[in-house]
């Protein structure tokens, strides 16, 4: 009974790495980061779609890289000894890096903390968010990855 | 001993049977009279019904063997071969692959009996008149030839009872079970005695008991009998039951016994002199049986059989992502040497060279396990044609070359149904009906042809017919009629641009939608699928003239040779493969054709693509002369301008993933020497 009773309330609970866009903060679930790496050259890939910065070669594998800022519409990526790629592996399918400015820490979120945001629809960056979170009294908005590495624009 | 263990050799072999039947058909079809072809068609036909019959399967066997009565009233001569006789037999053939195909998911047969092909077959056989004749000559040859074997045939009377089968056999009495002893006689033709022998056992042990055999059940599972084994049995049904069980069993010439009234040996202690009388009679069988096996086995001589292994695809796909790597890890370590001051040494370099030969063929060789002739996917098309041929009433031959063109083992399994799309739309579609095509001064018989060919890099696969080609104004109306282009369009497109229409989901010109073809499902999915190989496909068409279909597929999936050149700042590989020639050319050189450059290279006029604008790269100031790549696509040619040439390389071609599309003209990935990740061009999408 006990042992249940304590499962129940860790999957209340999730970890999700903050991170810096501009001013803002948003949260990744850390189930789906595999890997977060310092910036490199990255290739860029003509006619891809514009959101996309390009391809990295991470050991061996090719994998794209898309710009968050451009994914939300804001002005281009200044890339500072800070910049960070999250490389992102959703279930079943295959991986896929955002650029960030800064990775600043993780924290621990129970569902009760998180706020869910209406959904209005009017603002760009709203489908890619979820809910927003407390944590210190700042503010972090986690990331809908789906919609994120979704093809749902353009 | 266990059947299932064999199963996936019979459905290879079974397989092969009837692709060679399907082949053979064709070919007496042609000439009745071909008496080789007739024993093949034949000795196929048998191994299949002993095959079948192995394996346990009753309908396929009973099929093959109706098949193989008529076959053989060919080969004798009683029965020729005619258009109504082929027809069956290719029906007969359809309903034995509906079989193999029920074996393979689920290891039955299914319940089909194919009784209306059956029925077929038999008018057939009753059909002919010299042939109930033969029969029964040969019934009476049969007849006396089993009088005259009766006597040596009894040798269930030879049992040796051991004192546990007595007591057994007693038992059986006090219980009022009858006790049966039987022999029974393999045909002499049957290749798996063994097996056979098994299938006895198992059918009499369904209804009674066996208490002993002669020679030992090992002995017989050991196939250590002649054509005949003797069996004691005890069981509740009657005599005549067990015995048609027995006989039920294929390629079991006879069963004979009889019931044991009294245990017997009792008064036979001289078995012992009767067992020195048994081989005796036993050696002259064997020799009368080989002298008949022999030439029996001279005709069933299979063709000469490729030594090899099966390995699953999936392990080829490790070994050949392992050389990829390895690949990768060589190109690091050539461009260090080159790179770094200290390894300058002799020695090094040339273990590197050596390194990279020994990659280039381990390469090779990879692929080389890797691809398989067309002709795995092509051999069926014969058969189809012909089929569409009675089914459109149309007269038409097709003509095939190049089924020895090797192709991935990956593309070949994907490039089946594309081709039959093609050559059923050229069937269809393509070729005119017979009173038209003499109208308009062709050969009655249309022609549909299939050639593949290696070209650089890439296979060509040409699906040609000299039909009716297409109807460019049709094609326009039709897209007209259905809004997928506007007026104004329609007056702007070239004809090639409308003919790739075609190649647009929903898009079909058949005035009447057949079950061969029509539906507007065919050219979409068939270019899907060629894109989705890394290939593509064109058309060439004149009217009433015919039309062709090119397909070109690469010859590697994995890893080609390739040009590095620069563009900008950015690295671009350009597979060798199409690449023609590398030329300077002198800005004043270029002329402009409807406001499109092009160079006149010895005659040919080129056009120009520049590179950086394709790729949308900032231009570098304009030199005075140009560095073009002239690529070739087919017999069309293009001059690629880039900025400089960094040579050849040998690359792993790596997917750039699902996320990133819109991007056709980029193939895939490739990691360089120093990590670096280059694009490369797909040049066949930008010709």
């Amino acid at each position: 009974m006990d042992n249940t009773l304590k499962l129940e309330s860790t999957i209340e609970e999730k970890q999700y790495i903050v991170v810096n866009i501009g001013v803002e903060q948003y949260g990744i679930d850390i189930g789906y980061v595999d890997n977060i790496v310092r910036m490199q050259k990255i290739t860029r890939v003509p006619k891809s779609q514009k959101y996309f910065h390009g391809v990295i070669n991470l050991r061996g594998e090719i994998i794209p890289v898309m710009s968050l800022r451009k994914r939300f519409g804001l002005e281009g990526d200044i890339f500072t000894d800070k910049t960070r790629i999250i490389i992102l592996k959703p279930e079943q399918q295959e991986p896929i890096g955002i650029i960030v400015d800064v990775v600043k820490e993780v924290v621990t979120l129970g569902s009760g903390e998180i706020d869910k945001v209406p959904s209005d629809g009017r603002d760009d960056i709203a489908k890619y968010i979820c809910g927003v979170g407390k944590n210190n009294g700042g503010l972090i908005s986690i990331l809908n990855i789906g919609n994120v590495i979704g093809d749902n624009q353009q | 001993m266990d059947v299932s263990q064999y199963l996936e050799i019979f459905i290879d072999e079974t397989k092969e049977h009837l692709q060679s039947l399907n082949e053979q058909l064709l070919v007496i079809e042609k000439e009745p009279e071909n008496t080789d072809t007739i024993n093949e068609i034949f000795r196929a036909a048998h191994s299949l019904k002993g095959m079948a019959g192995t394996m346990g399967y009753k309908r396929m066997q009973k099929l093959t063997h109706q098949m193989e009565n008529v076959f053989s009233e060919i080969r004798n001569g009683a029965k020729k071969v005619d258009a109504n006789i082929v027809d069956v037999l290719f029906q007969c053939l359809d309903a034995l692959e509906e079989y193999l195909a029920c074996i393979q998911e689920t290891a039955d047969e299914g319940d089909n009996d194919n009784e209306p092909i059956l029925k077929q077959l038999e008018t057939i056989l009753n059909g002919s008149a010299p042939k109930a004749q033969a029969e029964v000559s040969k019934e009476t040859a049969k007849e006396s030839q089993k009088v005259e074997t009766e006597e040596a045939k009894e040798k269930y009377k030879d049992f040796v009872y051991a004192d546990f089968e007595r007591h057994a056999i007693t038992e059986a009495f006090d219980k009022g079970i009858n006790v049966y002893t039987i022999t029974v006689f393999v045909d002499e033709n049957c290749l798996l005695k063994a097996a056979r022998a098994f299938l006895v056992f198992k059918s009499v042990e369904g209804v009674g008991e066996i208490i002993k055999s002669n020679p030992s059940a090992q002995d017989i599972e050991d196939e250590k009998f002649e054509f005949d084994f003797s069996i004691c049995v005890v069981s509740k049904e009657s005599l005549e039951t067990v015995l048609t069980v027995i006989k039920n069993v294929s390629e079991i010439a006879d069963a004979i016994g009889e019931k044991l009234e009294s245990i017997p040996g009792d008064g036979k202690t001289e078995d012992s002199e009767n067992k020195e009388i048994l081989p005796a009679e036993d050696e002259k069988k064997p020799a009368a049986a080989a002298a008949k096996a022999a030439p029996a086995k001279s005709q069933t001589s299979k063709p000469i059989v490729n030594r090899s292994v099966r390995v699953d695809i999936e392990k080829l796909d490790v070994l050949m992502n392992l050389v990829s790597e390895l690949i990768i890890a060589k190109n690091g370590l050539v461009s260090q040497s080159s790179s770094e001051e200290i390894s300058q040494s002799q020695a090094f370099n040339e273990q590197i060279e050596y390194l990279e030969r020994v990659t280039t063929n381990l390469h090779e060789s990879v692929m080389k396990v890797r691809m398989m002739p067309i002709e795995t996917v092509t051999q069926k098309f014969p058969r189809m044609i012909r089929d569409l041929s009675k089914k459109l009433n149309k007269k038409m031959e097709l003509y095939m070359t190049g089924e020895d063109t090797e192709l991935d083992r990956t593309v070949i399994d994907e490039i089946g149904d594309p081709l039959m799309h093609l050559l059923r739309n050229s069937a269809d579609h393509g070729l005119e009906s017979g009173e038209i095509r003499v109208r308009r001064g062709k050969p009655e018989v249309g022609t549909v042809c299939l050639d593949a060919y290696q070209d650089g890099n890439n296979v060509v696969i040409e699906v040609r017919d000299d039909g009716n080609g297409i109807d460019v104004e049709a094609v326009k109306n039709k897209a007209l009629d259905k809004g997928s282009i506007t007026p104004e369009q329609a007056a702007a497109m070239s004809d090639k641009e409308i003919i790739d229409l075609l190649f647009k989901p929903s898009f079909s010109t058949a005035k009447v939608v057949s079950d061969i073809s029509g539906r507007g499902v065919g050219l979409d999915v068939v270019k899907t699928k060629i894109e989705a190989l890394g290939g593509d496909i064109e058309v060439k068409t004149e009217l009433g003239v015919g039309s062709t279909f090119i397909i070109r597929l690469p010859l590697t999936l994995a890893i080609i040779q390739a040009l590095m050149v620069e563009l900008g700042d950015e690295k671009y590989a350009i597979s060798l493969g199409s690449i023609q020639i590398i030329e300077d050319i002198p800005v004043s050189d270029i002329k402009y054709v409807q406001t499109k450059e092009v160079v006149n290279l010895r005659g040919n006029v080129i056009p120009i693509i520049r590179l950086d604008e394709v790729l949308d790269i900032e231009s570098s100031d304009e030199e005075e002369s140009l560095t073009v790549v002239i690529v070739k696509k087919g017999d069309r040619l293009a001059g690629l301008v880039v900025d400089k040439l960094i040579g050849q390389q040998e690359i792993v071609i790596k997917s750039l993933g699902k996320y990133i599309s819109n991007s056709k003209i980029i193939n895939g990935a490739t990691i360089l020497g120093d990590g670096e990740v280059a694009l490369i061009l797909d040049v066949n999408t930008l010709l």
